[in-house]
Parts: C-alpha cells; sequence; structure tokens
C-alpha cells in the first residue's frame, strides 16, 4: 500500500522530466544558446555605432538599450520553444500524457529560461561595462533581468504555444509577444536608470516581482491551453 | 425572455433579427451624434486653457472610449465562445476587432492631432493614454494577424480569444505602467481632458457623443456579424433556402 | 453664428472632425460591401449548384 504510493509520480516529476529533456538537447546544441546571447551582444553594439559612442549618450541610454536587447534576443530564442516538438511528434507526446498539461509547459519553460534569460543575466555585466554603467547599478540590472526574463519567458510560451507550425510563425510570433513584454520591459529599465540616478528604485522590483508571479501562476494555464488549440 | 436569447444564438434568427435591430442602433446614434457635433463645436463654451482646440475631445474621447470596449467586447465574447462554445460569439469577437482598430487609430491620430498645439508636437511619448493607445493598437493587429494566420476557422477562433484574454490583462497593466513611467519622466505635460472640472455646457455634449458613438457602434458591429455569419453558415440548409427564395440579402 | 476658424485652432478641430466622420463613412461601407460581396459569391455558388441538379 505505502509502496504503490510511493511510486506514484508526483504532480511536478512531469515538469523535471521536461525541463531535464530540453535542458540535454540544449546542451548538444550549444549553438541554439549562444546565437541569442551574440545577438544581445551584438544590439548592444550597434547602438553607439548608430548614435555615436559618447561617454555621456551611453551612460544615460545604457539601462534602455540592454533591456530592449535582451528582450529581442529573448523573442528570438523563444521561436524554437516547440517548434523542435512540433517537427519530430514529441509535441503530441506531450498533449497526450497522464501529467498535467500545465505543468509540462512550465517545465519546457524552466528549460528555455535557464538556456536564454539567465545566460543573458550572467553576460550582461560585461556588456554594462561597455556601457559605463556604474558597479553599484549593475546587481540592481542583472536583478531586474532576472525577474523580468521569467516574465519574459513565461508570456512568451503563451505566444509561442499560438503560433506553433503555422506559416511565418517567427514574425507573428514577436508581434503577439511585444505589447504583453512592453509593460516589463518599462518596469526593467526604469528601475535601473533610477537606480543609477540614485533614486529610489524599490517600486519597480515589486512591480516586477509581482508581474513574474503573476506570469508563473497564469502563464502555463494559458499556454496549455494555446498548445491544445494550435494541435487538435 | 430566456427563449428570446437562445433563439438569439441560433444563427438564421440572429441574422434576421439584427437586420430589424440595426436601424434601432444607427438612428439613435446618429441622433445623438448630430446634437453632440452641433452642440459642441458652436454652443459649448471656450476653454480657458486651450481655446477652442478642447472641441476635439469630442470626437477624440469617444474614439477611445470605443477603441476599449470594442477590446473588452472582444474579449468577452471571445471568452464565451471558447467557454460555452457558442459560435454566434466568436463571429462577434471577429467582427469587433477590426472596428476597435479603426477607432483606435481615430483616437491615436486626433490625440496626436490635439498634441500638436497643445505640446509643439505630433506625438509625445510622455503621454501615458497615447502610448497606452499605441499598444493597444499593435495588440489588435495581433489579434488580427493571428485570425488570418489560421486556416480553419473554429481554430482561429479558439487560438485569438486565448490571445484577447491575455491581452485584456495587459491593458489594465500596460495603463498603469506606461502612467508611471511617464510621471518618472515628464509630469507637467499630461494632458488635462477639458480642465479641472467641466462645465455642464462642455459636459452634455461628450455624453451625448459618446452614447451616440457606442449606439453607432452597435450598429455597424450587428452588420458585420451579420455578414460573418452568413459567411461562416454559407454551406448550411438555411442560407441555400434563403438565398433561393425570392428575397434580398 | 460662431467663428468656424475656431480661434486659428480650426485646422486642428476640422480635421480631427473630418477624420473621425471618414473613418466612420468608410466603416460603414466597407461593412456593406463585404455583405453584398459574401452574399453574392454565397448566390452563385448555390444557383450554379441548383442548375447541376
Amino acid at each position: 500500500m505505502n509502496e504503490s504510493i510511493a511510486q506514484q509520480p508526483g504532480i511536478f516529476s512531469g515538469l523535471w522530466a521536461t525541463a531535464r529533456r530540453d535542458l540535454l538537447l540544449a546542451w548538444k546544441r550549444p549553438g541554439d544558446v549562444l546565437n541569442p546571447l551574440f545577438f544581445f551582444a551584438m544590439v548592444c553594439t550597434l547602438f553607439p555605432l548608430a548614435v555615436g559612442p559618447s561617454a555621456a549618450q551611453l551612460e544615460f541610454s545604457g539601462p534602455g538599450v540592454l533591456w530592449v536587447a535582451a528582450l529581442l534576443a529573448t523573442l528570438l530564442s523563444l521561436n524554437s520553444l516547440f517548434l523542435g516538438d512540433f517537427e519530430d511528434g514529441s509535441l503530441d507526446q506531450l498533449l497526450v500524457s497522464p501529467q498535467p498539461l500545465p505543468v509540462l509547459a512550465l517545465g519546457k519553460t524552466l528549460a528555455h529560461w535557464l538556456t536564454s534569460g539567465l545566460p543573458l543575466v550572467l553576460v550582461s555585466p560585461i556588456l554594462a561595462m561597455t556601457y559605463r554603467m556604474p558597479w553599484s547599478v549593475v546587481p540592481v540590472m542583472m536583478l531586474t533581468l532576472v525577474l523580468g526574463t521569467i516574465s519574459l519567458s513565461l508570456l512568451g510560451s503563451i505566444g509561442a504555444a499560438l503560433t506553433v507550425g503555422l506559416h511565418r510563425g517567427t514574425a507573428l510570433l514577436s508581434l503577439l509577444i511585444l505589447p504583453l513584454a512592453m509593460p516589463v520591459l518599462l518596469l526593467g529599465a526604469n528601475t535601473v536608470s533610477l537606480a543609477a540616478g540614485n533614486d529610489i528604485y524599490s517600486t519597480g522590483i515589486w512591480a516586477l516581482g509581482a508581474y513574474a508571479i503573476a506570469s508563473l501562476s497564469l502563464a502555463p494555464y494559458a499556454t496549455a491551453a494555446a498548445l491544445r488549440i494550435s494541435n487538435e | 425572455m430566456w427563449k428570446f436569447f437562445h433563439q438569439l444564438a441560433s444563427p438564421p434568427h440572429f441574422y434576421r433579427l439584427a437586420a430589424v435591430f440595426s436601424p434601432w442602433f444607427a438612428l439613435p446614434g446618429i441622433a445623438l451624434i448630430a446634437y453632440g457635433v452641433y452642440a459642441g463645436l458652436f454652443l459649448a463654451p471656450m476653454d480657458y486653457q486651450q481655446g477652442d482646440a478642447f472641441r476635439i475631445i469630442y470626437v477624440h474621447v469617444p474614439s477611445a472610449y470605443l477603441s476599449l470596449m470594442a477590446y473588452m467586447i472582444m474579449a468577452i465574447s471571445g471568452g464565451i465562445g471558447l467557454i460555452w462554445r457558442i459560435k454566434l460569439s466568436h463571429a462577434v469577437a471577429a467582427a469587433a476587432a477590426p472596428l476597435g482598430a479603426a477607432f483606435t487609430f481615430v483616437a491615436l491620430v486626433t490625440g496626436s492631432i490635439w498634441g500638436r498645439p497643445m505640446w509643439g508636437t505630433w506625438w509625445e511619448w510622455g503621454d501615458p493614454r497615447l502610448t497606452s493607445e499605441l499598444i493597444l493598437l499593435f495588440l489588435y493587429f495581433g489579434y488580427m494577424a493571428l485570425r488570418s494566420a489560421i486556416d480553419d476557422t473554429a481554430k482561429a477562433d479558439k487560438a485569438s480569444a486565448v490571445l484577447a484574454l491575455v491581452g485584456v490583462v495587459n491593458v489594465v497593466i500596460v495603463h498603469f505602467s506606461v502612467e508611471w513611467w511617464s510621471s518618472l519622466h515628464q509630469g507637467q505635460t499630461l494632458l488635462k481632458k477639458g480642465g479641472p472640472a467641466m462645465d455642464p455646457g462642455m459636459l452634455y455634449p461628450l455624453l451625448a457623443m459618446i452614447l451616440g458613438f457606442t449606439f453607432l457602434f452597435g450598429s455597424l458591429l450587428l452588420r458585420r456579424v451579420r455578414t460573418e455569419v452568413l459567411f461562416r453558415e454559407r454551406r448550411t440548409r438555411w442560407v441555400r433556402e434563403m438565398v433561393l427564395s425570392p428575397e434580398g440579402s | 453664428m460662431e467663428n468656424l476658424a475656431m480661434g486659428n485652432y480650426g485646422v486642428y478641430v476640422w480635421s480631427c472632425f473630418g477624420l473621425t466622420l471618414a473613418v466612420v463613412i468608410f466603416s460603414d461601407w466597407r461593412a456593406r460591401l463585404r455583405h453584398k460581396r459574401v452574399y453574392r459569391d454565397i448566390e452563385v455558388r448555390i444557383k450554379a449548384l441548383e442548375e447541376r441538379q
């Protein structure tokens, strides 16, 4: 009796299983992780090239540019969230799995964040340095990026689920996600700017945290619904 | 009473009833708008701060109001269609989208034109309402793009319903976050709609315009839903019989 | 009679009202056009099917 209960898969075992699978796949294809990172770095390079390298301007625009670049890089990486599974039939397996679909979707999103959001956060101090961001501000920036990329991965998974397998799905995905991502961008970039100006920035952090928690509780359900709809 | 609503959800009944009801929306709408335009342009007193330019409010506010109302209609009827699987509901959502986008466009352009004499610039990123309205336009475009990208009508209905529902939450959040953002950066240049308290002479035409536009929107929406229903039901027997019988559209 | 120039703001006010009117009329026209087109397409197809029987 006790044995059989102990052998039942827990509700989150599907989460770890899907996350582990995606992480393994990403490990074997490091390009999937590195490409968005290079994109992030390149976008950060584009701005000084376009508007000139004046130090004051760089410092002023740093938070905004870094945030926009992070957003765009995340968008880029979201494309392939469900695409591989769609193409090789694994998505159908996920859909008929006895595990609750929102949990599985969350697992995939977790793996996505670990392979796109987290690397972005880790690389950001280097780029922040090129924008002459004061070292005291860098931890704030990293915190906003952590919270923000979590929200972006979650919201993005909804869009990816809605557009999986569609013709020209890439452009459509961006069009769908960007309006949803704008509040995150606003909050993130402006919180960092406030910190850089020695203003009180805690409101922004709380707001970003709230957004991340809200996304975490709601997005998996929307993603699951969207997956079922796109694949029926 | 419930029988009426039940019948309403049935496509052939709706098709017939919508044609009957449409003038009941259009005519009061036009009458209210006519009064509103006349009173707003010629009877309402001039604003002490903005002069006659404030009269743009009589088209800007109703358009902005409609742009939000249309989105709510789109999201709610999409949700009803998703949960209770009422086909007509999805048709309403599909029909509301282009109308909502059109009024969002009007709100943006009239807002921009209003801004020119007020702020000296055609666009002001610091105004929270303009920026939120722009994002709303992007939401509409995303919705319409998703619908047209999916070939199967039922699938398109459901997918876009999910999108619209996710977007509703976003509309609220965008508005608050943009307000916070603009308060960080600007403060002064927020457009004050008509000044601190509205003189009744200014207010009544505005209320008339808002109400009139709502009626007008209702009649436009009814017409579009009617067409949408006709298109979706084009292969059914009732459509076939209706087309073959000697009566019109 | 009110001064139609609206105290130098005439261009702005009238263009706004004009745009709104234009969009409303355009929406109505497009809706009617679409309805006619859809109806006609259905009619043609159904009548063609009738002919064959």
